[in-house]
């Protein structure tokens, strides 16, 4: 048996929801030559695992249906600044300096700045080798010259760094100065002087911050030797300057000497970088470094980048970022007038391979085609997509999973390919937490056949919906986002899908907004409405968010870097942010467990009146969701609870609770005080799953599972089934014009 | 170092005999101890879906470097990857082999 570790064909689209009449463009890389095939299709269902309802997709006949020839895409990965060229940045006096803290100078050479024609091989970078800052030049005269500094760098420390060449004495200075607060050793101080005769000639070449321009195997253009780390104050100058002229310059540029002087304090929610030298050298950053970032201005007095940037005029870079694979496209598609919204994809073959683009197709913009709309979690999906939780959580997905690690050839791929980028559960190679997750890359799990989380649980409710009969229009978050509560206020309904845990403030508004205009609002997953996250007009397809404070979280944002730089609204939970996930479903995170999940029962409040007709056709007594696809019950994963003093209405009812969780199952971390023992499913009160129910105004109502595991045992028993009959109950209900009240 | 006792192989029999558990206090202790497990050199299962099967795996000290596969070491039931696994973090704690019987 000889696994292949590399996923050969792989593809991504550059939209993910569309109305008809618009166009989807599909953009395909493959390892193999010949041809592959894509088939648009309609996903009912994904899940053909054991005792799933089985793969049920529909061939669409669509015009962009057939083979197409394969070929191979390349990516970018790492992320860096480029400057368009100019023969400015050759003088033959120089001086190069930057405040500069490396987070991982092990990780081979990183470039902290370059101005370099590889055709040529002419030019120069500012660089880190050997753990050691490092100039390398070469003139037109084809000579190169390397001068290091005799003291390694300390990662986590800033430093001014700075190079500067004396033509006249035909003399190279290079100097690593720290500029800490602390106590650190003045020895890792050095300046290193050398006679190296070099004679820089004038080149039309980029300046690029964080790596250096170079030539793959093809010749084709790429950016290498990226640098992990974050930069601050980059300056060039025409002419060689001292160390105290240097250091004045950090605190005041040098007008008089400036060539460019890039100030990554303004602009910092866009790709901007601007020159504030007067010579206009601006330029862009590629690939998502993170912004609002500390810089080395940055004293305690602000925690919030907005109010005070000249302390974030620093930008981190990672050799790891990924925002836009920027392949060509193979295949474009304009979707068909009469398609009917809902839930699709494009699936490519091509040999023993295969691999799926999801899309949705949403109505056209005011014109429901349903009366029920089902939500879907894009933002959710964006967060997760591609995360190497598997295999680089290490004790920590044991330990939260109570399983032995047991890997899938998705984790293979991840692990063995960059091109795939990183996700918000992840760390870069330098261990800082991965705050931007972007559809514009391959994404992986986001099709039929992959776990039962997130996406493929997600198709177990349009299943049902389909097996039940409900017609239903589909939307996005992205859609959400865009047009807050306009999307979805004509529609009597309004559903979610299993884990919508990743929420804007717009989204947050426009289903509160829903709930105030009598809509009715279905919740049917566990952990919803948790992390703040934010998107940004200059950075289509990606959301950016910061694990703030407190949460179940995989890294914990740095302090003072809690406010996101796509719009400076703080990040975090929603429950310390104004809008808590009760107020929006009466219930909220309450702990997580995978392995047991539990029924719920009926509470004596399922009696009244005001819901008793959701039990039609179930007993008192009868356990609900004894059963299911995900852990065996209807109550489980990751679940939520009720609480008036977090915002869950005070006239809800909590209709039925699922309990006895085991020791596996834990109260979420933010709500506790102190440490104890006391918090697992056996013994803590906490650990527990509220169904609830309540009016909202104008005859409205919210229906709310808490359980992520809940959708999983719709199908069982071919449909018949008490979590099916209530979730049926509740829909007629919903869906019926009649006032609740 | 929290230590596990191998004499209490009792403990392993139960969870040969119930891999997903539930678990009794005393083995959840053995588990969360051996949790710990950092990621360089841990062995791990790989599900193989095309042949329904669960291969023996060892991860890398660092990303982008392959996952070790040991395609001798195949099971059919993720039940019987798990209990392998199990012996192995236990001869990693106690340098005692576990008997399989
Ligand atoms: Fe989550």
């Amino acid at each position: 048996m000889k696994l292949n570790q590399q996923k050969g064909l792989l593809a991504y689209a550059d939209e993910i929801s569309r109305q008809p009449g618009e166009a989807i463009e599909f953009k395909v890389s493959s390892s193999t030559p010949g041809a592959f095939e894509l088939n648009i299709v309609q996903i009912q269902c994904g899940d053909d695992g054991p005792g799933g309802p089985g793969l049920k997709q529909t061939p669409v006949n669509a015009s962009a249906n057939g083979s197409y020839p394969a070929r191979f895409q390349k990516t970018q990965v790492g992320s860096f600044i480029r400057i368009p060229s100019s023969e400015a940045f050759s003088p033959s006096a120089l001086t190069l300096q930057a405040l500069i803290y490396p987070t991982a100078p092990e990780l081979g050479e990183q470039v902290i700045a370059s101005h370099w024609c590889p055709a040529k091989k002419q030019g120069y970078a500012l660089l880190i080798q050997d753990l050691r800052l490092t100039f390398e030049v070469t003139g037109s005269d084809g000579i190169s010259h390397t001068l290091a500094s005799d003291r390694p760098l300390v990662a986590g420390r800033w430093y001014l760094v700075a190079v500067s060449i004396d033509p006249d004495e035909g003399e190279v200075t290079l100097h690593q100065l720290i500029k800490e607060k602390g106590l650190e050793l003045e020895q890792q101080n050095s300046i290193v002087s050398s006679h190296l005769g070099v004679s820089l000639s004038k080149l039309d070449a980029q300046f690029l911050i964080a790596g250096c321009a170079a030539l793959d195997e093809d010749n084709d253009p790429l950016i290498s030797q990226i640098y992990n780390g974050k930069i601050d104050s980059v300056q060039l100058h025409d002419a060689a300057l001292d160390l105290p002229s240097i250091e004045a310059s950090v605190l005041s540029p040098q007008q008089r000497t400036l060539v460019a002087a890039w100030d990554f304090s303004q602009k910092i929610e866009g790709d901007e970088v601007i020159d504030v030298s007067g010579n206009n050298h601006h330029g862009r950053t590629h690939n998502l470094p993170t912004r609002a970032v500390k810089g080395w201005r940055h004293d305690g007095t602000e925690m919030n980048w907005t109010h005070r940037p000249e302390h974030y005029g620093a930008i981190h870079f990672h050799d790891d970022d990924l925002y836009d694979s920027q392949w060509q496209t193979d295949v474009f598609w304009e979707v068909p007038e009469d398609l009917s919204s809902g839930v699709y994809a494009a699936h490519l073959q091509q040999d023993s391979e295969e691999f799926y683009v999801p899309f949705y197709v949403r109505p056209p913009r005011g014109k429901p085609t349903a009366r029920l709309c089902l939500l879907v979690p894009t933002a959710s999906y964006y967060a997760y997509v591609n995360n190497h939780m598997n295999v680089d959580w290490g004790s920590l997905i044991e330990q939260s999973s109570t399983c032995f690690a047991t890997l899938t050839m998705a984790d293979l791929y991840l692990q063995n390919q960059a091109l795939f980028g990183l996700s918000m559960y992840d760390d870069h190679s330098d261990g800082s937490g991965v705050c931007y997750a972007s559809r514009l890359r391959p994404m992986l799990r986001m099709g039929p056949h992959e776990e039962l989380w997130q996406y493929n649980a997600d198709s177990h409710i349009t299943d049902w919906l389909a097996e039940k009969g409900f017609s239903f229009d589909v939307v996005t978050d992205d859609d959400l986002h865009a047009e807050g509560v306009s999307l979805i206020e004509g529609y009597d309904c309004v559903m979610t899908c299993t884990h919508p845990e990743y929420y804007s403030l717009p989204m947050m508004n426009a289903l509160l907004s829903y709930q105030h205009q009598g809509g009715r609002f279905i919740y049917m997953g566990g952990n919803g409405f948790y992390w703040r996250v934010a998107y940004s007009p200059k950075f289509p397809g990606a959301i950016e968010m910061r694990r703030a404070e407190d949460g179940m979280r995989s890294w914990i944002a740095e302090p003072g870097e809690y406010h996101m730089s796509f719009s400076g609204e703080l990040s975090g939970l929603w429950s310390r942010s104004g809008i808590t996930p009760h107020e929006l479903s009466g219930v909220g995170f309450s702990a997580q467990g995978f392995n047991f999940s539990r029924p719920y029962r009926r509470t004596a409040a399922s009696l009244d009146p005001r819901c008793a007709w959701m039990f039609d056709g179930i007993a008192e007594d009868e356990a609900i969701g004894d059963f299911g696809l995900v852990f065996g019950g209807a109550a489980g994963s990751e679940i939520d609870s009720a609480d008036v003093r977090k915002g869950t209405p005070s006239h809800a009812l909590v209709v039925a609770t699922a309990d006895d969780f085991g020791a596996d199952f834990h109260w979420v971390v933010e709500d506790y005080h102190h440490a104890h023992s006391a918090v697992n499913g056996e013994i803590c009160p906490h650990v527990r799953c509220d169904m609830v129910f309540y009016e909202t105004p104008n005859g409205g109502a919210v229906f709310s599972t808490g359980s992520i595991a809940f959708a999983g045992s719709l199908s069982h028993n071919h449909y018949t089934n008490n979590v099916s009959r209530l979730l049926e109950n509740v829909v007629n209900r919903f869906l019926d014009s009649e006032p609740i009240e | 170092m929290k230590k596990i006792d191998p004499s209490r192989t009792d403990l392993a029999h139960e969870f040969k005999a119930k891999p997903y558990g539930p678990h009794s206090p005393d083995l959840q202790k053995v588990l969360s101890v051996m949790r710990w497990r950092e990621t360089p050199g841990k062995h791990v299962l790989v599900e193989i879906p095309a042949l329904s099967q669960w291969v023996l795996g060892r991860l890398p000290a660092s990303r982008g470097e392959p996952v070790e596969l040991y395609d001798q070491t195949v099971f059919d039931r993720h039940e019987d990857g798990l209990w392998h696994l199990f012996k192995i973090r236990w001869e990693e704690h106690t340098g005692q082999r576990l008997e399989s019987k």
